[in-house]
C-alpha cells in the first residue's frame, strides 16, 4: 500500500514551528518512515511546480505554519488546500496571526517608510523603496506584493484542524503525530472538523502550579519592577499574565520560569476573542467597584492592545487598527 | 540576452530568489539576489513596553530566537542602565553556548554535511540528512539528533522553553537553576565535548582526507576578499555573547574595534529597489556596489569572519582546532592571515562548535549558576540602549529608544544574515560566473554548486530555517529575454 503523503509548509513565519517539529527528536525518523514526505521546503527538495503537478486531494495531510501577508503566501495556501485531504493550521501564525500580526496596528506604508526612509542606520539618499517590479538594465525582476493586513490561514482558505502554540510544544506535536498514525493505520474516524489538536480545552491557569488566593490589586506592575514570589499567582502580584485567557497545553512553561504568560496558545475553548476574555479576567482581580478607580487601575497596564492581543490580533474581533 | 530565474530557493525563510541574466554567447551578464519578504518588526515595536522586546523579537527567527532574546535583553539592560548580577550573566552565556552547540550541529550535519559527506555531485535524492545517515551510519545520525537535543535542553533549563526562550529580562534572569539541573547541565556538557571530538574526526576523515574537497574549498569560485566583523573578548578571542565589535580588512589588519553603542559610526545600510532586504556596509569605507577588496565597504559576518577577526579561541580544544584551521588553509597557524574561501566557513563552524561545547561544560561546573541572586530590578531609565551579540549567522545589533516610561519610540535591528546580503549576492554571482559559461549545459551539479555558494552563509533571512535535511530546492529556468521562450529548464528534486 502506498504511504500516506505528508506536506509541511511555512508561509510568513519564523521557522520556529519547523524547529519544534525537529524537537520531537528520534521520532522524526518514524515520521519519515511512515509518511511519504512530499513537500517540506526546509528539509526536502520539492518545488511549487511539483505540488502543482500533483492530483487534487493527493496529499493526505498538510501542516501549514505561518501567516498570510503576501500574494505568494496566499497562492500557496490555495494550492495546498486544493491538493490536501486534511489541512491543518499549525502554530500561532497560521491559526491566529501571532506576533507578526502586530503589524496590523500599523500599515504597510508606515512599515516601508520606517524601514527604508527613517531607520537610523540608513544610507539611502535616493530614497529607494523596494517595489514589486524593478526595471534593471538587463530586463525586469520581481518580488511579491506585500499585503497591508496580515491574515490567518482560516481567513483565506477552509481549514480542517488547528494546532495552537508559538511554537506548538514538541511533546504535543509527538502526541498528535502518534494519533494521526493510529488513525491512518487502524482506519479510525477523524476528529470533528474544527477540532483544536495538541492542546486541552482548559486554560493555562489550570496547568499553573502557582497558588491563587483571590487577592485583589490596586495597580498593575511590569515584570521587571519586582522580584515576584515564585509560588503565588503572577496576576495576583499585579503582573499582567494572560493565563486566564489562554488555552492550556503548553505545560505553563513561561509561568514556571518566572515570566507571565503572553497567550501564545491562543484563546480557550468557547471564547471568541482572547483580549476581551483577558479584560474580563482583569476585572476579577481589580480591587474596586468605582468606575473611575477601575479606569485608573486599568490605565496602569502599558500597551493593552499589544499585550492582550500579542498573539491573536489578526484573528481577533479587532483584526487591525484603522489608520 | 537570456534570463535565468532561480525561484524558489529554500532553506532560507521567506523564499529567496536569484535572477541571472545571461548573454547570448552563454556568459553571465548580471546577477540579482532577492529577498521577497518584510515583516516590519522595527515598526510595530513602536508603542510596546521595552521589556517585552526580548519576548517579541524572538519571533523574528525561530531558528535563532536565542540570539534575538540575548541581544534584546542586553539592549534593554542598557535602556534601564541596569547591571545584571554575575550569576545572571553566567546563565545567559551558558544558555547561549548551549544554543550554539545545537545550531552549529544542525547546520554542519544536516545542511552543509550532505555536500561534503555525500559529495556535491551525489544524486539530489541522496544529498540530504538521510543520505548523510546512510553514509555515516544510523548510530552517527542518532548522535547528531542527540547532540541537537542536548543543546535544546540547555535552552529549556535556563530559558524556560526550547524554542523562544523567555527568562532574560532587564536586570537579569527570571528562573533559578536547581542543583539537580546543574548536574544535568554538567552531564550534557561532558557529552557535548565528546561529540565535539567526534566532529573533529568527521572533518578529518571526510573532508580533509579528500583532496577534491580541499581543492574545492580553496578554489577561487568560492573566494571573496572582504572585510570581516565579529565580537571579541578583552583578549581578542571569539566571544558570542559579549565584548567589542572588531572589524578587520581583507589583509587581516584591524579596521576598527568599537563598543556596541557606537555601531552607527561604523555601519550603514544601502537599499536596492528589487529586494526587501537592506545591504549593510562599512560607513567609513562607503558603499561601492557589489565588489570586494579594501576599498569596498562590503563585509562578511559568519563563523569564518569571527575566526578571521579574532586572535584565537578561549578553550583548549577549540584553540588547537583554530591553529590547525589556519595552518592548513594559509600555512600560518597564528590566524593573522585571514581565510577568504567561503566554503571554509563550514570548518570554521566546527571550530566554533568545539568551543561552544567546551564552554558549556566549563560554565555548567561553575557553582555560581545555582545562585539565588540572578535579578536586580532596575531603577531609573536611560531611554536608549544597544545590545550586540553574535548570532550563529553573524553579528546582531538591537537598538531601542524609549520614552520616560520605557515605551519603545524607535527600534533598529541589523540582523545576522542581513550583514551578509552583499557578500551572498557576490558569492552567488562569482559561482554563477565560474559555472555558467559559453556552451555549458546546466546540470544538477551546476545548480548545487551555485547553492553551495550561499549555503556556507547558513542563510537566515528574516529568520531562516536551516534545520533538517540538506536540500535547497532550486529551479533554474533559462529563457529567451526577447520572446520569453523556455530554452532549458533544470530542477533539483529530492
Amino acid at each position: 500500500m502506498a504511504k500516506p503523503k505528508l506536506a509541511i509548509y511555512w508561509a510568513a513565519s519564523c521557522g520556529g514551528c519547523d524547529i519544534a517539529i525537529l524537537d520531537v527528536e528520534e521520532k522524526i525518523l518514524e515520521v519519515a518512515d511512515f509518511f511519504d514526505l512530499v513537500f517540506w521546503p526546509c528539509a526536502m527538495d520539492f518545488k511549487y511546480a511539483d505540488v502543482e503537478a500533483m492530483d487534487d486531494k493527493s496529499i493526505t495531510l498538510t501542516l501549514f505554519n505561518g501567516a498570510i501577508r503576501s500574494d505568494e503566501n496566499y497562492h500557496i495556501a490555495q494550492l495546498l488546500r486544493r491538493k490536501s485531504v486534511v489541512l491543518c493550521a499549525f502554530g500561532s501564525c497560521a491559526s491566529e496571526g501571532c506576533i507578526p500580526s502586530l503589524a496590523n496596528l500599523t500599515n504597510l506604508n508606515s512599515i516601508l517608510k520606517y524601514v527604508y526612509l527613517e531607520s537610523p542606520s540608513l544610507s539611502n539618499a535616493e530614497k529607494t523603496i523596494p517595489q514589486p517590479k524593478t526595471k534593471v538594465p538587463e530586463g525586469e525582476i520581481t518580488i511579491p506584493r506585500l499585503w497591508n493586513t496580515v491574515r490567518t490561514l482560516p481567513q483565506v482558505v477552509d481549514v480542517d484542524y488547528i494546532i495552537p502554540g508559538c511554537p506548538p510544544q514538541s511533546d504535543q506535536i509527538a502526541a498528535v503525530i502518534a494519533t494521526v498514525i493510529d488513525i491512518l493505520k487502524n482506519g479510525k474516524p477523524l476528529p470533528p472538523k474544527g477540532t483544536v489538536l495538541g492542546a486541552t480545552d482548559k486554560s493555562v491557569c489550570d496547568e499553573c502550579t502557582r497558588q491563587r488566593d483571590i487577592k485583589k490589586i490596586t495597580e498593575f506592575i511590569r515584570p521587571y519592577e519586582i522580584i515576584p514570589d515564585p509560588d503565588i499567582c503572577l496576576l495576583e502580584q499585579g503582573i499582567v499574565c494572560l493565563g486566564p485567557a489562554t488555552r492550556s497545553g503548553c505545560g505553563a512553561k513561561c509561568v514556571s520560569a518566572g515570566m507571565p504568560c503572553r497567550g501564545c496558545y491562543g484563546k480557550p475553548e468557547n471564547v471568541r476573542d482572547q483580549g476581551a476574555k483577558m479584560i474580563s479576567a482583569l476585572a476579577s482581580v481589580i480591587d474596586s467597584t468605582d468606575p473611575e478607580e477601575i479606569a485608573r487601575i486599568i490605565s496602569t497596564v502599558p500597551d493593552p492592545v499589544g499585550t492582550f492581543y500579542r498573539f491573536s490580533l489578526a484573528d481577533s474581533m479587532l483584526r487591525r487598527a484603522q489608520l | 540576452m537570456k534570463s535565468i530565474v532561480i525561484d524558489p530557493i529554500t532553506r532560507l525563510e521567506g523564499h529567496g530568489k536569484i535572477h541571472l541574466f545571461v548573454k547570448d554567447d552563454g556568459e553571465l551578464a548580471n546577477c540579482y539576489f532577492q529577498v521577497p519578504e518584510l515583516r516590519g518588526f522595527e515598526k510595530f515595536a513602536q508603542g510596546r513596553p521595552v521589556e517585552e522586546m526580548a519576548r517579541i523579537t524572538t519571533r523574528i527567527c525561530g531558528v535563532c530566537p536565542d540570539a534575538h532574546h540575548m541581544a534584546s535583553a542586553k539592549a534593554t539592560d542598557a535602556v534601564f542602565g541596569a547591571k545584571i548580577p554575575s550569576a545572571a550573566y553566567k546563565l545567559r552565556t551558558l544558555l547561549y553556548n548551549g544554543f550554539y552547540a545545537s545550531d552549529h550541529t544542525a547546520h554542519f550535519y544536516a545542511l552543509a554535511g550532505p555536500d561534503f559527506i555525500c559529495g556535491p555531485d551525489a544524486p539530489p535524492g541522496e544529498r540530504n540528512i538521510l543520505g548523510v545517515i546512510a553514509k555515516v551510519g544510523l548510530d552517527a545520525g542518532k548522535k547528531v539528533i542527540a547532540q541537537r537535543a542536548r543543546g535544546q535542553r540547555v535552552i529549556e533549563i535556563i530559558g524556560g522553553k526550547k524554542v523562544h526562550p523567555v527568562t532574560a529580562l532587564p536586570g537579569g534572569m527570571s528562573k533559578r537553576i536547581s542543583k539537580e539541573e546543574q548536574q544535568e547541565l554538567i552531564k550534557i556538557g561532558e557529552d557535548m565535548v565528546e561529540f565535539a571530538k567526534f566532529s573533529i574526526q568527521i572533518v578529518n576523515d571526510v573532508v580533509l582526507a579528500n583532496k577534491q574537497y580541499v581543492d574545492m574549498i580553496l578554489s577561487d569560485t568560492y573566494a571573496h576578499k572582504t572585510y570581516n566583523i565579529g565580537l571579541v573578548d578583552e583578549n581578542n578571542k571569539v566571544n558570542f555573547y559579549d565584548g567589542k565589535v572588531r572589524i578587520t580588512d581583507p589583509e587581516g589588519k584591524e579596521h576598527c574595534k568599537y563598543e556596541p553603542k557606537d555601531y552607527l559610526e561604523y555601519l550603514a545600510e544601502h537599499v536596492e529597489p528589487y529586494s526587501y532586504l537592506k545591504y549593510p556596509f562599512l560607513k567609513k569605507i562607503g558603499w561601492k556596489g557589489f565588489v570586494d577588496g579594501v576599498d569596498s565597504g562590503v563585509f562578511k559576518a559568519s563563523p569564518l569572519s569571527r575566526l578571521n577577526v579574532s586572535d584565537g579561541m578561549a578553550t583548549p580544544l577549540a584553540q588547537a582546532e583554530y591553529e590547525r584551521f589556519y595552518e592548513t588553509l594559509t600555512g600560518d597557524g597564528s590566524g593573522n592571515t585571514p581565510v577568504h574561501a567561503t566554503l571554509a566557513t563550514h570548518w570554521a563552524r566546527v571550530v566554533e562548535l568545539v568551543y561552544s561545547c567546551e564552554a558549556v561544560l566549563e560554565q555548567a561546573k561553575d557553582d555560581e549558576i545555582i545562585s539565588d541572586h540572578i535579578f536586580d530590578p532596575p531603577k531609573g531609565i536611560v531611554g536608549e540602549g544597544v545590545g550586540v551579540v553574535e548570532a550563529p549567522r553573524g553579528n546582531l545589533t538591537h537598538h531601542y529608544k524609549t520614552d520616560e516610561n520605557g515605551i519603545v519610540t524607535e527600534a533598529n535591528l541589523i540582523v545576522g544574515t542581513t550583514n551578509n546580503n552583499a557578500a551572498i549576492t557576490m558569492s552567488i554571482k562569482r559561482a554563477a560566473e565560474g559555472l555558467i559559461k559559453k556552451g555549458t549545459e546546466i546540470t544538477q551539479g551546476t545548480l548545487n554548486r551555485i547553492e553551495m555558494a550561499f549555503r556556507a552563509y547558513d542563510p537566515c533571512f528574516g529568520c531562516a530555517t536551516h534545520s533538517l535535511a540538506g536540500e535547497m530546492p532550486l529551479e533554474v529556468i533559462v529563457h529567451d529575454a526577447e520572446n520569453g521562450e523556455v530554452i532549458q529548464a533544470a530542477r533539483q528534486n529530492c
